[in-house]
């Protein structure tokens, strides 16, 4: 079977196969952190050392209120850090599970939503840090940030496409993984992670090719509690159609070639 | 249930060298009109299965013998969806469990239990299926206490018997095994044969990798030996015994 039917049948399959996904991404999460006391909040632990080391530093340089850029920050690191885990991540969805595709006809989903369902698991810890600082820095809640999750569903949809795509061509390419790696971190660089995009002043136009911003602003503005522009989810939702149009087209073509190139 | 149609299947692999897999090179020879890197393109390819024909029908227990490197354990993969054919067409009807790799789905720092549970539910069993043939399972493993603990702690053996446990509580039409019952000791191995043909009384089609004659004579109704990955010879077996007791 080849063409749209195999990819179609493909995600079809992995999602009726929920429960080997599921099952697999709480054991990468648990297997990670076994035998320390603190379990998978080591994540947690470490992005909060991150935010404090930069916030301390960066408040000084771009002189702006610590309350302010520490509500900025926050929020912005952690969603970049769900961001470039998916981007990462997405590259060894299937050399890493080598054992499991050379021995059982699984749908190659499964190892898709494995890694989407991880990360999502690991935000949902990190998420804990956010609400505190949220909390702390008297920053309320609005309508607007329920938005976050209808911008995390978005997210992750756009994952499980590049997860197919990126996944099968880092199998067949063993040159990609460190290529993606090094751009996602330039782009940790580029995008307005940890320096507010009005310091761009005038230059705004470095931001319009950069597909992390409109990613990181969705996924930004709700827990700051402003709704992300319009733009900004136009943009978001075009790149995930075009994700999940790429990845149909290769799974289409090479998903019974996968277990060749492992 | 159980069928198994194989007309003119061939099975190739690309060798992929450094240059071939590398993006560079794709990179180079595009730019250089195909003058440097050339070589990038001839991936060759190692034909693993030649052209087999074959078709198994239900209450066969069919023998793959062969030298390494002949195509058995391709040929098992290919049979369980793992490669598709690059030619020729093949059809398997029926559920097909097999039982490949003993460390399928195990991870070594989840306890006994859990392991039950995880690699019953990668070989496709649902988590309510899975509890209830745990008593079954723990006892035919022997292992008592130790299905609590960690099974980075066992013997090889001990991963093995539970790893034989849980594969042989699922219920299959079409069982493909690679050989790996030489596990154990003989105690163990002697339970394991009954716990094995017990299996095959329920299932129809069995199609298992072997080296030992014994086991071929014992079991198998039909010998497909296979050299350089083509059928040497297919053989109907006269007076097919039990498992070895």
């Amino acid at each position: 079977m080849r063409g749209l039917p195999a990819a179609a049948r493909d995600v079809a399959d992995a999602v009726a196969a929920f429960r080997i996904w599921l099952m697999l991404a709480h054991t990468d999460v648990k297997q990670r952190y076994r035998r320390s006391v603190l379990g998978p909040f080591w994540i947690t632990l470490s992005a909060v050392v991150s935010i404090i080391a930069l916030a301390l530093v960066y408040t000084q340089i771009f002189k702006v209120p610590t309350a302010e850029y520490l509500v900025f920050l926050t929020t912005g690191f952690i969603a970049w850090l769900y961001l470039s885990s998916l981007v990462m991540e997405s590259c060894s969805v299937f050399i890493g599970a080598e054992g499991i595709i050379r021995q059982v006809n699984l749908p190659l989903g499964i190892h898709v939503f494995r890694m989407v369902w991880r990360n999502l698991i690991i935000l949902a810890h990190n998420l804990v840090i956010v609400f505190l600082v949220l909390f702390y820095m008297g920053v309320g809640m609005s309508w607007a940030t329920l938005l976050f999750f209808p911008a995390v569903i978005l997210i992750s949809l756009g994952a499980v496409a590049l997860g197919y795509l990126l996944g099968g061509l880092c199998t067949r390419y063993r040159d990609i993984p460190p290529i993606v790696g090094s751009l996602v971190q330039v782009m940790f660089y580029v995008t307005p992670v940890i320096w507010p995009p009005k310091l761009l002043a005038g230059n705004e136009h470095l931001l319009t090719f950069n597909p992390f911003y409109y990613f990181l602003e969705l996924l930004r503005a709700p827990l700051m509690g402003e709704a992300p522009a319009a733009d900004v989810w136009i943009i978001s939702i075009t790149l995930v159609v075009a994700f999940a149009l790429a990845a149909t087209a290769f799974m289409g073509r090479y998903r019974w070639r996968v277990a060749y190139w492992i | 249930m159980g069928h198994i149609l194989a007309r003119d299947i061939c099975v190739d692999f690309p060798i992929f060298t450094n240059s071939s897999r590398s993006m560079k090179n794709i990179v180079l020879r595009a730019t250089t009109g195909g003058r440097i890197a050339r070589n990038a393109a001839n991936a060759s390819c190692v034909r693993s299965l030649d052209h087999l024909s074959f078709e198994v029908r239900a209450g066969e227990r069919i023998g793959l013998t062969g030298h390494n490197g002949s195509g058995k354990t391709t040929l098992l993969r290919t049979l369980c969806g793992v490669y598709a054919p690059t030619a020729g067409r093949l059809l398997v009807t029926g559920r097909v469990v097999s039982l490949l790799d003993i460390n399928l789905g195990m991870d070594p720092d989840g306890t006994g239990y859990e392991n039950i549970m995880m690699r019953g539910i990668v070989m496709g069993l649902t988590p309510r299926q899975v509890t209830a043939r745990v008593d079954d399972i723990a006892g035919f493993t022997d292992l008592g206490e130790y299905l609590s603990m960690p099974i980075r702690t066992y013997s090889s053996g001990m991963q093995m018997r539970l790893a034989f446990a849980v594969s042989t509580s699922v219920d299959a039409d079409v069982l493909l095994m690679d050989e790996w019952l030489s596990v154990g000791d003989a105690e163990f191995q002697e339970k394991a044969a009954q716990r094995l043909s017990a299996m095959l009384d329920r299932t129809p089609i069995l199609v298992i990798a072997t080296h030992s004659t014994e086991l071929v004579s014992k079991t198998c109704t039909r010998v497909i030996q296979l050299e350089h990955g083509r059928i040497l010879s297919d053989t109907t077996v006269d007076k097919p015994g039990v498992l070895p007791q």
